[in-house]
């Protein structure tokens, strides 16, 4: 910024303008494109080399399956403790019966944070009854709690190793970025080659999804702790174990607390996917719910899905910051009594009530739900067909027209330019790299696609997420009656309410972009909120004395000093809406998203849907690197 | 604590597996069955029989009713395991998966399992014809008769542009499992079309709902049998008439979908062993009416698969009895 | 005023720190004399402490002054090696720390050095007594004993009655107290104190200095202590030690830093104090003149100026300045006043003992 000097020196005229570097670039990128629009646009092609080389790699694997070494003694052990493992959850659960588990709940909102989260474990578990899914949520949580123990089992060793070594943490980074933005769908054949159908490929595919927000955070925490106390402990002469034990990971509980819960939502957030390679519960009635095209079918277990995270999150919080509110919760003896009690009752309960749960207190909500959704469906049809146009014609359509037909190379010195301008010449290098790698897959064409929706649906979750964000942030009712739909909007399985997007969209990229939208809105909101209400009140206050209106405050004031989160909010809402990739692909929107659905479904097109899977990682880890300048977190952040 | 318990399945699994003599994944291992406490993997003697759920409702009315004759005349227990086709397939080699009842085509993967592995066997026709084609919906071939012939869709190519297609008409595909040949098709036959991929069965199953009910125009991929057709009104566009050996070039294919005699897909190991189970599901065979008035019931009425196939079993003795090994 | 070898409780020579890349050269070459910025900007590296050497007597309070990246707190630190010094030789009661293996070391530490923190260093997730009894436990006391300890220690820095609290519930000055009682309670011989009252209010802090001033005389424990707060270091310390730019530019008694700086760096420091508060009547004591009568009121010489006022005020004679039994001069009203509003400057005093 050796600009900043010169006017400090001389007058303004002699140097060149802030703006003009970038008009400039813009200029003669534009020129480049007018001249040269249609060439160098490499068109997709279905045998690309990289796609047969993974097929032939998937070959390889499925001949030698039983006589290397590595799956006799390796993999298909592991398969077999899983499958033990899941299989002892299970049988507890179900052993204790619906009573008990619902008696044991209560017990452990009691124990976690008093009557109110004892309810909430009580009324959130019978809930689970009353929509007629008992035993597909409890299968569910047998899944989940084998994923999230053995993502535990591996990954907090893992995350307080990160957390003490930069070099350990450095290593690990890239390796959980690709765990965490590659596609289930993109693994999931290969997973049922390895470890079979069933809960022990399904217990895999989840934990891969959960373990590295339990290392990362576990890092952070462990990292994290007042360098003064580990100094003092080691003034006192503690070994390093001892510090460790004894202070670093004490004092990282509550955030280590937080990795858990994460684990459990990033758990449950695959319930549906997994049920495609037959994993047990809620998810297979949701998967049977779409080839019947019927919402009332899956509604139930998405609901149950919802309720289950809700009680689950609420719980592993409260148990998290349990020590912080040691006042308010009860304490001591009365404290086990009072759970013991809760949790003998359900046993006896479960003794005196039958095994199942009672089909009369079902509450059948599928039919109602199903016609209300076709009403909707048939009346709003008009209007939701306009929306769709206006969008598509207007944006979708020209930017998507635009990027395919752009030679590569242009739209490769447009990244460069952009990420270097944006975010300095590193990561702009990182981001080229990927680029170039989508191209050298030859991703090309579905990967500009791709990178249309995605860029559409950004920027509307960004609109939509800075609205409701800055009224969440000026009325606390607002965001008390709205933080409870952000939740369900998170957790509720994308399927469910895809099916009437489809009906009143189509199967159009908008349908995809739809639900990338409700499924990024919810984090882009909670972080513009807490941004602005994280503005300083002393400056809040200086602006007021001055005089501003209400209007002058927030955009004087408040946006511009939230920029940091609301930055960090459009990183997020970039990570969140690839996620919704694949799911797009399912609904019309082409692209990577439809080669990763493709590669699952057929055999001889494996290699294309895998390498799809890694391109939408590149892609991924692109858009990152372009935005993060902002942000100097360089990974996809935890949820929450 | 955590640690110790982890320790404690190791130890288990270890017994179970035979104390670490290397676990094979076939038919045959015992480590199969163990992995499967549920019981899974032999069928013979566990009575166990392990049929795969491929997502779409004809389909689960033909499991539904296997099954239901299974466990009610000849007592096996059925597992019934939610799979997409592919994955199914892969099952027949890990043992875990013993029948397929609706099976369309997929010549590739019949070359892999029954020729390059021999771990499965055609256990011969469903009785049910499937037939791939264009459709759109009735409305459409009343208001324009001659649509139904793919030479006029060139005429009519305005009516089905969508935002999708790209200033061309558009020809609305699905889950891409399925088999297909539109885009070779769409270029051979010189059609100003563009196909566009829906993803998914309930892509195309809400477009053709949304096409009758709004009047929208609509020209799709379908195929029957599918209870869709007791529900909406469709008419079939003809492509130039199947002749035999017409789609063997797929990127040469000019001419319309042939009629697929779906078939039932057995392991080799059920085969071998399933003893009256596999009998049953030899000789089962029936109409595509039997099945469209299940899966009806299952989709529209709002009966369980149980249900109606408990229902159809009850009005067509005469049909199963003949199944039944005697 | 140099103490014998064998009393010495800690011993420091020639210590250097240096920080960067290829310590090791820089420190053995030209480098090392080159002001910091130069250093820095040719090396990459930050010679934080330099060539230091001083000695502690047994039972001494001394302070380590210096404005913040002066090199203080990476002295302290050095002491005990939680930061590995890069050159020198450092001894604590005759051990030669810098050759200590690992677990001699732990020794030392859990044994005969502990430490209080700028800030604090609490472990939230421990009771009061759980954290001062924490350098027991790790040396493996068993839990009644070493709560006992610690509830005696406890009623020592004055928090009886908040065993059982956690550190998050007690004000500031009252968590520090904590991190002193936590120091002590290991029994160590020698104490280090890095800034541990910068974080406090004001009072507070003339509280805990206060409060510093009685153990030291009630335990008698050798005290190293870092402040970056000048009248702290002359409330507190016997000795001081001033620091700038990573090496000792004065070493000496509070009288003698604000009486005779050694250089205008110091003495730019000690410009605002007055002179009168720490100075002794030995500092501005004159030979009597001929004709002066000695029959003025009697005052020891170590008396400070500032004490002397009234006397000097309720009297029209001059004031005797007694050393024992012997005469070290007199003092006047004029030699007061003008004592009391002069400023320091580098200089030698006439008057010296």
């Amino acid at each position: 910024m050796s600009g900043a000097v010169a006017t400090l020196e001389t007058p303004a005229l002699r140097r060149p303008p802030r703006w003009l570097v970038p008009v400039a670039v813009g200029v003669v990128l534009l020129a480049g494109y007018l001249t040269m629009r249609g060439t160098a646009t490499l068109p997709h092609d279905d045998e690309a080399a990289p796609f047969l080389a993974v097929n032939q790699a998937r070959d390889w694997v499925d001949s030698n399956r039983n006589d290397n070494p590595l799956f006799l003694y390796g993999v298909n052990y592991v398969r077999i403790y899983l499958g033990e493992l899941y299989a002892a959850f299970e049988t507890v659960l179900f052993a204790l019966g619906w009573p008990g588990l619902v008696g044991v709940l209560g017990a452990l909102g009691w124990l976690a944070g008093g009557w109110r989260l004892a309810l909430l474990g009580v009324g959130g578990f019978a809930a689970l009854g009353v929509l007629g899914v008992w035993e597909a949520s409890v299968r569910t949580l047998a899944l989940v709690l084998t994923s999230v123990l053995v993502a535990l089992a591996v990954g907090l060793p893992l995350g307080v190793r990160a957390g003490r070594s930069a070099r350990v943490r450095r290593a690990l980074t890239p390796v959980l970025d690709v765990m965490q933005i590659m596609p289930t769908f993109a693994y999931l054949t290969p997973m049922v080659l390895f470890f079979g159908i069933g809960p022990s490929s399904a217990t895999v595919a989840t934990l891969i999804y959960a373990m590295p927000v339990a290392i990362r955070i576990t890092a952070l925490a462990v990292e994290r702790v007042s360098p003064t106390a580990i100094e003092a402990s080691a003034s006192l002469g503690a070994t390093r174990w001892q510090t460790l034990r004894k202070v670093q990971l004490p004092m990282a509980r509550e955030t280590i607390a937080l990795a858990i819960n994460q684990a459990i939502m990033m758990a449950l957030s695959m319930v549906v996917i997994a049920a495609l390679i037959s994993a047990p519960g809620l998810g297979s009635d949701i998967i049977r719910g779409l080839s019947r095209a019927n919402v009332g079918f899956m509604l139930p277990a998405g609901i149950a899905i919802v309720v289950m995270a809700i009680v689950l999150d609420r719980l592993t919080m409260a148990a998290a910051k349990r020590e912080r509110t040691a006042q308010a919760a009860p304490s001591g003896p009365r404290r086990y009594a009072v759970a013991g009690a809760i949790a003998v009752a359900g046993a006896v309960a479960a003794t005196l009530l039958p095994a199942r749960f009672p089909d009369a207190w079902i509450l059948r909500i599928g039919p109602p739900v199903t016609e209300a959704v076709n009403w909707a469906k048939f009346s709003w049809y008009d209007v939701t067909t306009a929306i769709r146009n206006v969008t598509s014609d207007l944006l979708l359509n020209p930017l998507q027209d635009v990027l395919t037909s752009t030679p590569w190379w242009l739209v490769a010195a447009a990244v460069l330019a952009l990420a270097w301008w944006a975010s300095g010449p590193r990561p702009a290098l990182t981001a080229l790299a990927c680029l170039l790698g989508l191209a050298l897959l030859g991703l090309w064409e579905h990967s500009m696609a791709t990178l249309t929706t995605v860029l559409v649906a950004v920027t509307v979750t960004l609109m939509l997420g800075l609205l409701l964000g800055v009224a969440a942030a000026r009325s606390r009712g607002f965001s008390a009656v709205q933080r409870p739909l952000l939740d369900a909007a998170q957790t509720m399985p994308s399927i469910v309410y895809l099916l009437p997007a489809l009906a009143l969209f189509g199967a159009t990229r908008f349908t995809a972009i739809f639900a990338s939208v409700i499924y990024a809105v919810p984090p882009v909101v909670r972080l513009v909120e807490d941004g602005i209400r994280g503005v300083s009140p002393t400056t809040v206050e200086a602006a007021l004395s001055a005089g501003s209106t209400g209007g002058q405050l927030l955009w004087k004031v408040q946006l511009p000093m939230a920029r940091g989160a609301i930055l960090l909010a459009a990183n997020q809402g970039i990570v969140m809406t690839l996620a919704m990739v694949v799911v797009g692909g399912m609904v019309g929107a082409g692209g990577l998203g439809y080669d990763v659905v493709t590669g699952f479904s057929q055999h001889s097109e494996f290699g294309m849907g895998f390498v799809a899977g890694v391109g939408t990682v590149l892609l991924g880890i692109m858009l990152d690197r372009i935005t993060q300048g902002a942000d100097r977190r360089s990974s996809p952040q935890v949820r929450g | 604590m955590k640690i110790r318990l982890m320790a404690g399945v190791v130890a288990l699994g270890l017994a179970v597996a035979g104390c670490g003599g290397g676990a094979r994944v076939d038919t045959g291992a015992t480590a199969t069955a163990a992995a499967q406490p549920s019981g899974s993997g032999s069928a013979a003697p566990a009575g166990t029989v392990n049929i795969a759920i491929n997502p779409w409702v004809g389909y689960e009315a033909t499991a539904a009713v296997i099954a239901h004759l299974l466990t009610n005349e000849l007592g096996y227990t059925v597992q019934k395991k939610e799979l997409k086709e592919e994955v199914a397939w892969a099952g027949f080699e890990t043992g875990e998966v013993d029948v397929i009842v609706e099976n369309w085509g997929h010549d590739d993967l019949k070359k892999k399992y029954f020729e390059e592995k021999k771990v499965a066997l055609s256990a011969g026709s469903t009785g049910n014809k499937g037939i791939i084609g264009w459709y759109v919906p009735q409305w459409m071939a009343d208001k324009y008769p001659d649509i139904t012939d793919y030479k006029n869709l060139n005429k009519y190519a305005d009516l089905f542009k969508t935002s999708e297609s790209g200033g061309k008409g558009q020809l609305l595909d699905g889950d891409p499992s399925y088999v297909t040949n539109d885009e070779a098709l769409v270029k051979n036959l010189k059609l100003d079309f563009k196909v566009v991929t829906g993803g998914s069965e309930a892509a195309l199953l809400e477009s053709a709902v949304q096409a009758q009910e709004q009047q929208k125009p609509l020209l799709f991929y379908f195929w029957t049998p599918h209870w869709l057709f007791d529900k909406v009104k469709l008419a079939r566009v003809n492509l130039p008439p199947y002749t035999a050996g017409c789609d063997a070039d797929p990127k040469k294919v000019a001419c319309d979908y042939g009629e697929l005699d779906l078939d039932k897909i057995v392991s080799k190991k059920f085969a071998d062993t399933g003893g009256k189970a596999y009998e049953l599901v030899k000789n089962f065979s029936w109409t595509n009416e039997d099945q469209n008035a299940v899966a009806n019931d299952i989709q529209n009425n709002g009966m369980s698969a149980e249900d109606a196939a408990k229902k159809w079993v009850e009005a067509n003795q005469a049909k199963w009895q003949a199944w039944l090994p005697k | 005023m140099e103490a014998g070898q064998d009393s010495a409780a800690i011993e420091v020579g020639g210590l250097w720190k240096i920080f960067g890349p290829r310590a090791d050269r820089v420190l053995n070459g030209p480098d090392k004399d080159l002001d910091p910025s130069e250093l820095r900007r040719k090396t990459g590296c930050t010679a934080a402490v330099r060539d230091v050497t001083f000695t502690v007597r047994p039972g001494e309070m001394f302070v380590v002054m210096g404005l913040s990246g002066s090199g203080k707190s990476t002295l302290v630190r050095c002491l005990t090696r939680l930061v590995e010094p890069t050159a020198g030789q450092i001894s604590i009661g005759g051990e030669d720390v810098r050759a200590a293996s690992p677990a001699r070391l732990r020794e030392l530490r859990r044994h005969r050095v502990s430490m209080v923190f700028q800030h604090f260093g609490l472990l939230p997730h421990r009771k009061v007594i759980d954290n001062v009894a924490y350098g027991l436990e790790i040396q493996g006391v068993p839990r009644r004993d070493r709560h006992a300890r610690a509830g005696e220690i406890l009623s020592l820095v004055g928090l009886d009655g908040y065993a059982d609290a956690y550190p998050d519930q007690l004000s500031g000055g009252m968590q520090q107290r904590v991190g002193l009682a936590r120091a002590l309670a290991v029994e160590p011989q020698v104490m280090l104190f890095d800034e541990p009252f910068s974080a406090l209010d004001p009072l507070i802090r003339r509280d805990m200095q206060t409060e510093v001033v009685r153990l030291h005389r009630e335990v008698g424990k050798t005290m190293v202590f870092i402040t970056h707060d000048l009248s702290e270091a002359l409330k507190l310390g016997e000795r001081i030690a001033i620091m700038r730019a990573g090496a000792i530019v004065q070493l000496g008694t509070p009288e003698e830093v604000v009486g005779a700086p050694a250089d205008d760096y110091v003495a730019d420091f000690v410009r605002d104090v007055p002179r009168s508060h720490v100075l002794s009547l030995r500092w501005i004591s004159r030979e009597p003149e001929p004709d002066e009568r000695l029959d003025g009121p009697v005052l020891p010489a170590a008396t400070v100026i500032r004490d002397a006022v009234p006397a000097v005020t309720g009297s029209g004679r001059p004031i005797r300045v007694m050393d024992g039994d012997r005469l070290v001069g007199v003092v006047d009203r004029v030699d007061i006043l003008s004592a009391m509003g002069e400023a320091p400057s580098a200089r030698v005093p006439e008057a010296r003992s």
